[in-house]
C-alpha cells in the first residue's frame, strides 16, 4: 500500500474503533486511536500473514500486550479481512467474539490471548524463541502501552530477549504519554523508556511522531535490518487521535461516547477522510 | 524385612523428562535457576538445546513457555510450587489457562516436605490455587512410578496440566505389574468396610500405615489413591463413600481447597457424607528436617492412624 492509501485506512480502522466503542457503550478507545496507525501499518504493510490462512506456522505474529486496546486491533483486523467489520458493533456484547480483551479462542487470527498488562510481551518472546529453535524466519511483533511498562514482568521479559539476542522481536511502546491516573510521568514515570531497552540491549528506535505513516515504515524497515539484538520502537502518539474531543485526555482512556459525542467523532473522523481523498 | 526403595518424585519428574524428550522432539522444558533443585538437569545433561533457563523470573517464564505453546511446543515449565502458583498465579491463570494452551508445570518443593527452608518455600496452596482454573488438570503423584507415569500422561494430554513433586525422598509403593496409571482415575489400594482414606501424593503411603494399625484395632479401612485432584474421580469417591459410610481425606496441603475440599465438594451434592480432612491444618509450616515435620504436623503413618482412630 502506499502512505496515503494506509493513511486512509488507518481513518477507517479509528471509525471502526469509535463505532465499537459507542456500541459496547465501553472500552478503551483513547489507545486504540494513538495505536491506529500502527495497527494499520502492521496489517496492512509490514506483517506476513494472510486472514485466509490464519494458523500458517510461517506467519508472522503479533501479541497485542497492551490488551485493552483490543477495538483498534478488531478494527485492523476487520478491515484486513479477518471478520466481518459488522461484527465491530457486537463488541463486548454477550455471546459475541469480539470480547473486551482478545481471546484467542475467539477469533483466528489472534495469535495470543491477552488483558492482564505485563503478560503479552512474555508470550511474544517465547513465540520468538522458538522461531530462534527452529531455523524459522517469521518475525513476532508486539505492542505494549507506556503505563504497561510499569509492569515488572516487562522487564523480565526484556531482559530475556536481550540476553537471547531475538533480533526476531520487535517491541512497540506506544508513548502516548497518558494513563488511567493522569500523565505517566506524575503516576510513576517510565522515561527514559528508550534508555531503559538499550540498557536491556535492545536496538532502540524513536518515532517522534507515531501517527505519521512514513516515521512508521522508516522505522520497521530500520527494525528489520537489526541482527543480533532485539528492536523496540518507542514512539510518541496523542491519545485519542483524530477525535478533536478525545485527544490528549486521559479521560478517554476507557470510556464509550455517547451518542451526540459519537456523531461529533465520526464528523471529525469524515473530514479527515474527505481531506485524504482531496490528495 | 527388606529395604523399602526411596526416591523423591521431583527426581522421577527429571527422569521422565529425559525419556520423553527423546521421544519427542517438540517437547522444551524451561526452568528458573533451578534446574539442579527440580531435577530438569537431568533432561538438560541430553538435551541442553531444548533447555531454556529463564532465569529467577517465574512470571516471565510461564508467558514463555505460553508462548511456544502457541508455535506447537510442548513446554514443561520447571520450579518450586510456591512460586508456579503463588507468584505466578495470575500468568498461569491468563496467560496459560485461559487461552487453553498446551504448556506443563513441573511443579516441585511442595507441602512442608520442603524441610528446612521453612514457612517461605513450603506451599500448602497450590492444590486449592490450581484447582480453581477452568480447564487445568491437577496431579499429585504419589511415587516414583505413578510421578513418571503422570509425566507421560500429562504430555499426552492436550491442554494444560498441574504437576505436583516433591523434595523428599519417598517409598516406592506402586511397583506392581498391574499398575496403570490413567488421568482422572483414582486407584484403590487396600479393601475397606467401616472407612475410606482417601489420599494423595505422599500421604498415599502414610494412609497405607494408618490403614495397617487400624486394622489390628478391628477397623476395616479402604485406601484409595487418588493422583489426579482435578478433574476427580467422583464416580469412584462417591462409590466408597456410599459403602463405607465415612471418608477421610489426607494431603500435605492446607485442608482448605486441596484433595478434602475436592471430595466434599462431590459428596455435598452426590452423597453427603461425614468426612475428617487430615492435612495442614490453616497454618503455615516452619523448618526442620522433613521426616520430623510430617511427624509433627501428623502427616505420617503415626498421626494419620490418631487422628482418624480418635474419629472413628
Amino acid at each position: 500500500m502506499t502512505i496515503l492509501e494506509l493513511k486512509k485506512m488507518a481513518n477507517e480502522v479509528r471509525k471502526g474503533i469509535v463505532t465499537a466503542v459507542h456500541s459496547a457503550k465501553a472500552g478503551h478507545p483513547g489507545g486504540s486511536l494513538s495505536a491506529a496507525d500502527v495497527f494499520t501499518y502492521l496489517y496492512f504493510e509490514e506483517m506476513n500473514i494472510d486472514p485466509k490462512d490464519p494458523k500458517n506456522p510461517d506467519r508472522d505474529r503479533f501479541v497485542l500486550s497492551k490488551g485493552h486496546n483490543a477495538p483498534g486491533y478488531y478494527s485492523a483486523m476487520a478491515h484486513r479481512g479477518y471478520f466481518p467489520v459488522e461484527d465491530l458493533v457486537t463488541l463486548r456484547h454477550t455471546g459475541s467474539h469480539l470480547q473486551g480483551h482478545p481471546c484467542m479462542q475467539h477469533i483466528a487470527g489472534i495469535d495470543m490471548s491477552s488483558g492482564s498488562l505485563g503478560q503479552g510481551i512474555s508470550a511474544a518472546v517465547g513465540m520468538a524463541l522458538s522461531a530462534k529453535m527452529d531455523q524459522k524466519s517469521y518475525r513476532v511483533y508486539t505492542l505494549l502501552g507506556d503505563g504497561e511498562i510499569q509492569e515488572g514482568q516487562v522487564w523480565e521479559a526484556a531482559m530475556f530477549a536481550g540476553h537471547r539476542k531475538l533480533d526476531n522481536l520487535c517491541v512497540i511502546v506506544d508513548n502516548n504519554g497518558l494513563q488511567i491516573d493522569g500523565k505517566i510521568e506524575d503516576v510513576c514515570s517510565p522515561y527514559p523508556i528508550d534508555k531503559k531497552f538499550e540498557a536491556f540491549n535492545f536496538h532502540v528506535i524513536n518515532v517522534a511522531d507515531g501517527n505519521d505513516m512514513q516515521q512508521l515504515a522508516d522505522a520497521f524497515a530500520e527494525a528489520k535490518t537489526v541482527k543480533g539484538m532485539p528492536t523496540a520502537i518507542v514512539m510518541k502518539t496523542v491519545k485519542g487521535k483524530g477525535v478533536s474531543f478525545m485527544e490528549g485526555q486521559a479521560g478517554w482512556h476507557g470510556k464509550a461516547p455517547n451518542d451526540e459525542e459519537y456523531a461529533i467523532a465520526m464528523a471529525d473522523l469524515e473530514k479527515v477522510g474527505e481531506a485524504l481523498c482531496q490528495k | 524385612m527388606s529395604e523399602v526403595k526411596k526416591i523423591a518424585t521431583r527426581q522421577s519428574y527429571g527422569n521422565a523428562l529425559a525419556e520423553l524428550g527423546a521421544e519427542h522432539d517438540n517437547l522444551v522444558v524451561l526452568d528458573a535457576d533451578l534446574a539442579n533443585a527440580t531435577k530438569t538437569d537431568t533432561f538438560k545433561k541430553v538435551f541442553p538445546d531444548r533447555h531454556i533457563d529463564c532465569g529467577i523470573a517465574e512470571c516471565n517464564m510461564m508467558g514463555i513457555a505460553a508462548g511456544l505453546a502457541t508455535t506447537g511446543k510442548v513446554p514443561f515449565v520447571s520450579t518450586f510450587a510456591m512460586f508456579a502458583s503463588g507468584r505466578a498465579f495470575e500468568q498461569v491463570r491468563n496467560s496459560i489457562g485461559y487461552p487453553h494452551l498446551n504448556v506443563k508445570i513441573g511443579a516441585t518443593h511442595a507441602g512442608i516436605s520442603v524441610g528446612e527452608d521453612g514457612a517461605s518455600h513450603q506451599c500448602n496452596e497450590d492444590l486449592a490455587l490450581m484447582r480453581t482454573i477452568p480447564g487445568m488438570v491437577v496431579v499429585n503423584p504419589s511415587d516414583d512410578i505413578e510421578a513418571k507415569a503422570a509425566v507421560k500422561a500429562a504430555y499426552e494430554h492436550e491442554g494444560p496440566v498441574y504437576l505436583r513433586f516433591g523434595r523428599l525422598a519417598v517409598p516406592v509403593i506402586n511397583d506392581n505389574p498391574d499398575y496403570k496409571f490413567e488421568l482422572g482415575k483414582g486407584v484403590v489400594l487396600k479393601e475397606g468396610t467401616d472407612v475410606t482414606i482417601i489420599a494423595t501424593g505422599l500421604c498415599v503411603s502414610s494412609a497405607l500405615e494408618a490403614a495397617e494399625m487400624l486394622e489390628k484395632d478391628g477397623v476395616s479401612a479402604k485406601v484409595v489413591n487418588i493422583h489426579t485432584i482435578k478433574p476427580l474421580d467422583e464416580d469412584l469417591v462417591v462409590a466408597c463413600a456410599k459403602e463405607t459410610g465415612k471418608v477421610v481425606t489426607v494431603e500435605e496441603h492446607s485442608v482448605i481447597g486441596g484433595l478434602g475440599s475436592a471430595v466434599c465438594d462431590a459428596l455435598c451434592a452426590k452423597a453427603p457424607t461425614p468426612v475428617l480432612k487430615i492435612g495442614v491444618q490453616d497454618v503455615f509450616g516452619e523448618s526442620g528436617p522433613a521426616v520430623e515435620l510430617l511427624k509433627k504436623y501428623k502427616l505420617d503413618g503415626a498421626g494419620v492412624y490418631e487422628q482418624i482412630k480418635a474419629w472413628v
